[in-house]
């Protein structure tokens, strides 16, 4: 079996966002970088997978610059195989990504594709159910818990009014949830054997993908700030002001 | 140019962000047609045809949709989007599930939970977790869009008199299998909807302390939400949390306890009309965007509080 998972290198969650005065991007110099929470799941997941069976093959990918293979290699240090790097500059969207998968798809042949439910900075939440439509797959999105069993996987899924369960056939697209495992770190001696594991890497030219953007970013701008409340000294202060001032109870 | 607009229901009754969603579609164009796709669901139909906003509905049954699988409704969407401008949903998981497979199939790049019109081509949408606007133009010819539903009102439903087109089902998607759904039924207000939420982090310290939060919550007739640390501890289910990667939630009223307020949390509920918080520490950053702080022990201020609710006789239902 072979499970192929995509990763991206985006703003470390805990990093406070910045705006560009010029208002054409975000603050990306000497900001520290990390996996996308999500696609860390991604990675735990079948990295367990594999470590429950016999001959599978786990192959991290990731579409960027230059130093988004830093996501391939942290990949890697936890359990991948391999790893293949396809090489953009600038902003890629979600379906551009998702033709470029496809096409990994096409030459990787895997049962299943793992990727993050959701990434951190553009919120988009697309490449894994336009990677399904592109192949004609099933979709499992936002998955908290999978079961392989034959040629199959059971999955339940978060959604708003709770938890719902489908089945699908292999080979399938998962999307994962941040509940679905708890990732593993990497030790210092497999940080070191990564370094000597493979990466193949590409461009979108050689795979023959178009990846102009279709949507401009016009300007990105600080959201309307909220001005500053006030400190209230009892709870029957609270309630009096909610009460009265603010007229909510 | 029209705008379709996929409904969201249960085959009985529409889902109430479908209402935001058409408020959303009819700033973008007028002529809003709905799309209803569903098994035995008549009922939806009749009430999307009341909906004045709603032009026309088109409504389409078979037992494969019976569910709502993404991979039976894209093919189906596509097919009816034919004649139209604009496909819009309400970005909830729904939407989330099914509009980027719609828009692959018709080869257009999503626009993601938009926060506002501001042109046919042109919409403001949170990223970074709400930390950033950014305002976007889609230059392709068909667009695909969900909207965030709590930043649209909902829609007046009645007095409307649209027709109902029927249309036939497209051939099942047979890889995928529903096989159950578990709705967490409670009596309390939904936390996406709810006019009031209380929620609680991990100052709560245990699962039984959320009773405190429970009293309060049963008393002001609201939801209850929790922090991300909250869930990951174990105090409380999932389909509570508010944040990033939870619900987002824009209550007149949303009272944060026990939580530090990590930007993630602060995504989910920094659009709240009015926002209390209740934390032990005054240097927490949820006192930066709460209207009201209280600094106090919540062990002791919650029991006061409910206290303090129980001397009100004018509570809303």
């Amino acid at each position: 079996m072979k499970i192929l998972v995509a990763v991206k290198r985006v703003i470390d969650y805990n990093v406070q966002i910045r705006v560009k005065e010029d208002g054409t991007g975000i603050v990306t110099d000497n900001i520290k970088m990390s996996t996308n929470p999500p696609d860390d799941n991604a990675i735990e997941e079948a990295v367990k997978i594999k470590e429950a069976g016999t001959e599978i093959e786990v192959v991290a990918v990731t579409v960027g610059e230059d130093k988004a293979q830093e996501t391939v290699r942290k990949a890697l240090a936890v359990g991948a195989d391999r790893g293949i790097h396809v090489k953009v500059d600038g902003i890629v969207e979600p379906l551009a990504v998702a033709k470029i998968l496809q096409k990994i798809v096409d030459n990787e042949k895997p049962d299943l594709v793992f990727l993050g439910k959701q990434a951190i900075d553009d919120d988009c939440n697309q490449t894994g159910q336009m990677l399904s439509a592109l192949l004609n797959w099933p979709q499992a999105t936002f998955a908290s818990k999978i079961n392989i069993k034959d040629n199959k996987l059971e999955v339940i899924r978060e959604i708003d009014e709770g938890l719902e369960t489908i089945e699908v056939n292999l080979p399938a697209i998962v999307t994962c949830d941040l509940r679905l495992n708890e990732p593993r770190y990497a030790s210092l001696p497999n940080i070191m054997k990564a370094k000597k594991k493979p990466i193949e890497e590409f461009t979108a030219i050689d795979l023959g993908v178009d990846v102009t953007p279709r949507v401009q970013q016009i300007k990105v701008e600080e959201p309307p700030k909220r001005k500053a409340g006030i400190k209230v000294s009892s709870v029957a202060e609270l309630v009096q002001k909610l009460k009265n001032e603010a007229k909510v109870i | 140019m029209s705008v379709l607009l996929i409904a969201e229901h249960n085959n009985k009754e529409l889902k109430a962000f479908t209402l935001n969603a058409i408020t959303a579609a009819s700033q973008i164009d007028g002529d809003v047609h709905a799309l209803l796709i569903g098994n035995n669901c008549a009922d939806v139909a009749k009430s999307l045809s009341e909906i004045p906003l709603v032009k026309k509905v088109i409504q389409v049954e078979a037992a494969h949709y019976e569910n709502f699988l993404p991979e039976n409704f894209a093919p189906l969407v596509v097919k009816v989007s034919e004649k139209y401008s604009h496909v819009i949903s309400s970005a909830n998981t729904f939407g989330k599930n099914l509009m980027p497979r719609v828009a692959a199939l018709l080869d257009t790049s999503q626009v993601s939970d938009i926060i506002k019109v501001i042109s046919p081509d042109t919409f403001l949408r949170p990223i970074y977790a709400g930390n950033v606007f950014a305002t976007v133009k889609s230059t392709d010819e068909k667009k695909c869009v969900t909207i965030r539903p709590t930043s649209f009102e909902p829609c007046v439903t009645s007095s409307g008199s649209a027709s109902i087109e029927k249309v036939d089902a497209v051939d099942e998607f047979t890889s995928s299998k529903f096989i159950k759904r578990e709705e967490v039924k409670s009596d309390r207000p939904e936390l996406g909807t709810a006019r009031i939420v209380i929620s609680g982090g991990r100052g709560m310290q245990s699962g039984e302390n959320f009773k405190l939060i429970t009293d309060i919550a049963d008393k002001l007739n609201a939801a209850i939400g929790a922090s991300r640390a909250a869930v990951d501890a174990g105090y409380i289910s999932n389909e509570h949390q508010v944040g990033q990667t939870g619900k987002v939630v824009v209550p007149d009223l949303y009272i944060a306890v026990g939580i530090s307020g990590a930007i993630q949390h602060l995504a989910g509920m920094k659009e709240s009309k009015i926002i209390v918080a209740i934390n032990k520490d005054g240097e927490a950053p949820i006192f930066s965007v709460a209207d009201y702080g209280l600094e106090a022990d919540l062990f002791e201020a919650l029991p006061q509080f409910l206290e303090e609710l129980n001397k009100l006789n004018t509570i809303q239902k």
